[in-house]
């Protein structure tokens, strides 16, 4: 063995001047780095080569120059190898090795064995000796074949001496390469990459010294695998990527590539298939690090190594899709390489587990790091926004009760308002009684609105249909929307409000759910028609709702939001206000009525704001006009009392509305806590009469203006129910035209 | 199990072919040929609006007694052909159609590669390991 060994060593001597030429002539050919990098690919494939190279390259920079004159020698050997007509792997290397072989002769197997098995045991010796970086080695007066078979002779019969010396040698010009990155023959790394290919690695190293093998093992086993991309190589690579695409998040596409690595002078065939091996999701251009990839598996194949039949791990492209490793189950590339036990494992794993692996060895690499975060972020972040966009429904699904009651209360107030200038606000019940239609109505809506809050969360918008029938009635909208402020309690109760899942919600739920919607808010539509994909509910409604328990949250509404919610926000404390007043009021009207009046206090507040930031959407003046109604709620409160005089007027006339509606809609009671504060605070404050005159005057124009924000709002949510049916039908157009080409 | 799958480009000459048992190679590629012919009726009985709307999976095209010959075609109009063995009578359409899509994925990623030169015989290691675990497997 240790002849072998010697012999191989010999050959990667020879191999490894040869090697160095090489580079020397790949360098002038433009591609230096990938001359160290074929050195320390060699390296790679045989983990021991690794370890050995590893080492030698922190020991062997000054082998540097040596290596150089290396060069000129490999130049004479190189033509001897040719004459030998051995077996060639492919490459000058193993031009360089059969020489050697013949020269020594030691090769127990064929000519074409040696070289490979040479490689193998170069590594193998390298570890032992790894600590014996002869310094002789380093040197190599390559002069000639000769002086390089004399010494290899002696390394030979030395045995171990001689693996010695070799290893001494292999290791410092493959290092040396490595490290600087010059045309030093990649000897050691050439020599590994010869045998790494061929069975008869694994043959030769099972006839290297057991020792030798389980020795070099366990080294490569602590090494990662051959493949890896080491740092410097890894910055060369990452600077040629530059020269390309300055965005290093960008692709380079194929034809670039191609002449870009057309000019390694490699095969044609060669190049294909390591763009194959290389191309990870197959989209036909480079990614960081497919380039990287790629011009590691050129460098190793200039150095001699064969290209190994399935992506290595080091080299796969973590970052990106993970889905895309799937396809690439057959990395272990080192299949050729994978002679010790340690290349193996970390080469089976299957494309996802590789890429797990893969990231310790990542972590060597800063740059890989950087791009993988860069990459893997990028995919998450395309994976998120899906993701965003399915929780969004079922979350539009959830919220949606509480947008609903929110909207409902809302509407509800007005309608109290209106109801209130209408009638005497001296009796605070009197609105509500007069509300018993509107409450039959409500009631009504109230249910069928839950229903479609229901609906839209878990059944689908079947019910919210039912109430398409009813939209006319904003009044029954109001009570839809209580109801469903009444159902989603739950939801708005949390003094966060839940966002709004409407927009989106409203959009897949179809058309009833705009309707429900339009009539809830404006808003949600408006956010539903903006924002296809569920939009992380607004922040701006949700911060106003802050005060405003019930602001509903848009996530689609968040830009008709945003641009409400400023506005809504001044309004919102005033609903506050009137939640709190209508809490009040209603403590001393009904219990029960509390509950309502808390709800659609908050609701009509809320109302109010989503309104307004639908009509925002649509157009500003609406929120405006919101604004003043709160405003002029203030203003009217303005008698002396807090702005939450008027409110509670209103919400006094939701109270009632509510008390009507309450016994139909359970779920109101859920509400209740919030009603409830808001009808104990309705009445206490509209009390006087004196206030009430102006407090209907002032509800008597908000309620106006409410009006016609309403109407507007209808308009608007109409025409989104008609564009969204046209969508709807587009798409199914467009099923029936996919539908033949499914089973394709 | 197919025993021969081919590829052949528009103008009709084979950029791919291959089969299984390789004593009888003539035969299969005598086969492939005379299927061209009948692919070229499939096609052409299309018309013209059809690019869209015809299936790029032909279905058989002829059986021999030992033999059936199913034929798919891309919308560049390169061909696939596949001779399968009348024995392995387990093999159903859907899985004929899988096989031709598989052929088709893995021809598309050939086509991807700046480095081939469309017209060229195929020689990527990753389409015929494909080709080969269709061949041996799917009996």
């Amino acid at each position: 063995m240790e002849l072998c060994g010697a012999t191989r060593l010999g050959y990667f001597g020879r191999s490894q001047f040869y090697i160095a030429l090489k580079l020397v002539a790949v360098a002038q050919s433009g591609f230096p780095l990938r001359v160290e990098s074929i050195n320390t690919v060699k390296d790679l494939p045989l983990p021991r080569f690794v370890a050995s190279k590893n080492e030698q390259e922190s020991r062997h920079a000054a082998s540097y120059s040596s290596d150089s004159e290396n060069q000129g020698s490999y130049s004479g050997v190189i033509p001897p190898p040719p004459g030998r007509g051995q077996v060639k792997k492919g490459s000058v290397s193993h031009d360089t090795v059969q020489p050697r072989t013949s020269a020594d002769q030691q090769e127990p197997a064929s000519p074409v064995v040696s070289p490979q098995q040479s490689p193998p045991t170069s590594p193998h010796t390298w570890r032992k000796h790894s600590r014996h970086p002869s310094g002789g080695n380093s040197e190599r007066p390559l002069t000639g074949p000769g002086p390089f078979w004399s010494p290899f002779g002696e390394a030979q019969s030395g045995s171990s001496a001689g693996d010695a010396v070799w290893s001494g040698h292999s290791p410092p010009p493959p290092q040396e390469t490595w490290v600087s990155f010059a045309d030093t023959p990649p000897t050691s790394t050439l020599l590994t990459m010869h045998p790494a290919s061929v069975q008869d690695q694994t043959t030769v190293r099972t006839v290297a010294s057991a020792t030798t093998a389980n020795e070099i093992r366990r080294q490569s086993s602590s090494y990662d695998d051959p493949w890896k991309i080491t740092d410097e190589q890894r910055q060369y690579y990452v600077n040629q990527f530059k020269t390309i695409q300055p965005d290093l998040n960008g692709f380079i596409p194929g034809s670039a590539a191609k002449e870009f690595f057309t000019k390694s002078k490699l095969p044609i065939l060669e190049l294909s298939h390591i763009w194959e091996l290389s191309d990870f999701d197959k989209d036909g251009a480079l990614t960081l690090d497919e380039f990287c990839a790629a011009f590691h598996l050129v460098v190793a194949r200039k150095n001699g190594y064969d290209l190994p039949e399935k992506l290595p791990e080091s080299l796969m492209p973590k970052l990106i899709d993970l889905e895309d490793s799937a396809d690439v189950g057959d990395q272990p590339g080192e299949v050729g390489y994978s002679g010790s036990p340690a290349e193996a494992p970390p080469s089976k794993s299957p494309s996802m587990p590789s890429l797990n692996q893969t990231w310790p060895e990542l972590n060597q690499s800063s740059e890989q790091w950087e791009t993988f975060s860069e990459r893997s972020s990028s995919s998450q972040t395309l994976t998120q926004f899906d993701s965003n966009i399915a929780p969004a429904d079922p979350d539009t699904a959830i919220v949606h009760p509480v947008p609903i009651r929110m909207t409902p209360s809302k509407i509800h107030m007005q309608e109290m308002e209106l109801k209130r200038t209408g009638s005497d606000h001296t009796n605070p019940t009197s609105p509500l009684l007069v509300k018993p239609s509107d409450l039959s109505e409500e009631s009504k809506i109230n249910s069928s609105v839950k229903f479609a809050s229901g609906n839209t969360v878990a059944d689908g918008y079947s019910s919210s249909d039912s109430f398409t029938s009813d939209p006319e009635q904003i009044g029954n909208n109001v009570t839809h929307q209580r109801s469903h402020s009444g159902t989603s309690p739950d939801n708005t109760a949390p003094p966060p409000p839940p966002p709004r899942p409407q927009p989106s919600h409203s959009r897949s739920s179809s058309l009833d759910m705009n309707r429900t919607f339009a009539v809830t808010t404006g808003q949600q539509q408006a956010g539903v028609v903006a924002h296809p994909p569920a939009v992380p509910p607004r922040p701006q409604p949700s911060q106003a709702p802050g005060p405003v328990v019930h602001r509903p949250v848009d996530a689609d509404g968040l830009i008709t939001h945003t641009s409400t919610s400023p506005q809504q926000i001044p309004e919102q404390p005033n609903f506050a206000d009137f939640s709190q007043f209508e809490v009040f009021a209603a403590s001393n009207v009904n219990e029960e009525q509390d509950d309502e009046a808390e709800k659609h206090p908050e609701v009509l507040p809320v109302e109010k704001a989503s309104d307004p930031a639908s009509s925002l959407r649509v157009a500003k003046t609406d929120s405006k006009i919101e604004e003043k109604t709160a405003a002029s709620v203030p203003a009217n409160v303005s008698k002396g009392t807090t702005p939450l005089a008027p409110p509670p007027k209103p919400v006094r006339r939701r109270l009632k509305s509510e008390d009507e509606l309450r016994p139909e809609v359970d779920e109101h009671t859920q509400k209740t806590g919030v009603l409830a504060a808001v009808l104990a605070s309705q009445p206490s404050i509209p009390r006087s009469v004196g206030k009430d005159k102006k407090a209907i005057q002032a509800s008597i124009r908000r309620n106006k203006e409410t009006n016609t924000v309403l109407a507007r709002l209808n308009s608007e949510l109409q025409q989104q129910l008609k564009d969204v049916l046209e969508e709807r039908i587009s798409l199914e157009v467009q099923l029936e035209q996919l539908r033949p080409f499914s089973h394709l | 199990m197919a025993v021969c799958v081919a590829v052949i480009a528009k103008e009709n000459y084979p950029l791919y072919i291959r089969s299984i048992p390789t004593e009888n190679e003539l035969k299969f590629h005598y086969m492939v040929h005379t299927s061209l012919d009948v692919v070229d009726e499939k096609i052409s009985a299309m018309g013209k609006a059809l690019v869209d709307q015809r299936e790029l999976y032909l279905g058989l095209l002829y059986p021999t007694e030992d033999y059936k010959v199913y034929g798919y075609v891309t919308n560049s109009k390169v061909k696939f052909v596949m001779v399968v063995d009348s024995s392995n009578t387990a093999l159903r359409d859907n899985e004929i159609r899988s096989m031709f899509r598989k052929l088709h994925n893995s021809y598309t990623d050939v086509m991807c590669n700046p480095f081939y030169n469309p017209g060229d015989h195929i020689q990527s290691r990753a389409f015929d390991s494909m080709v080969t675990s269709m061949m041996i497997q799917v009996c």
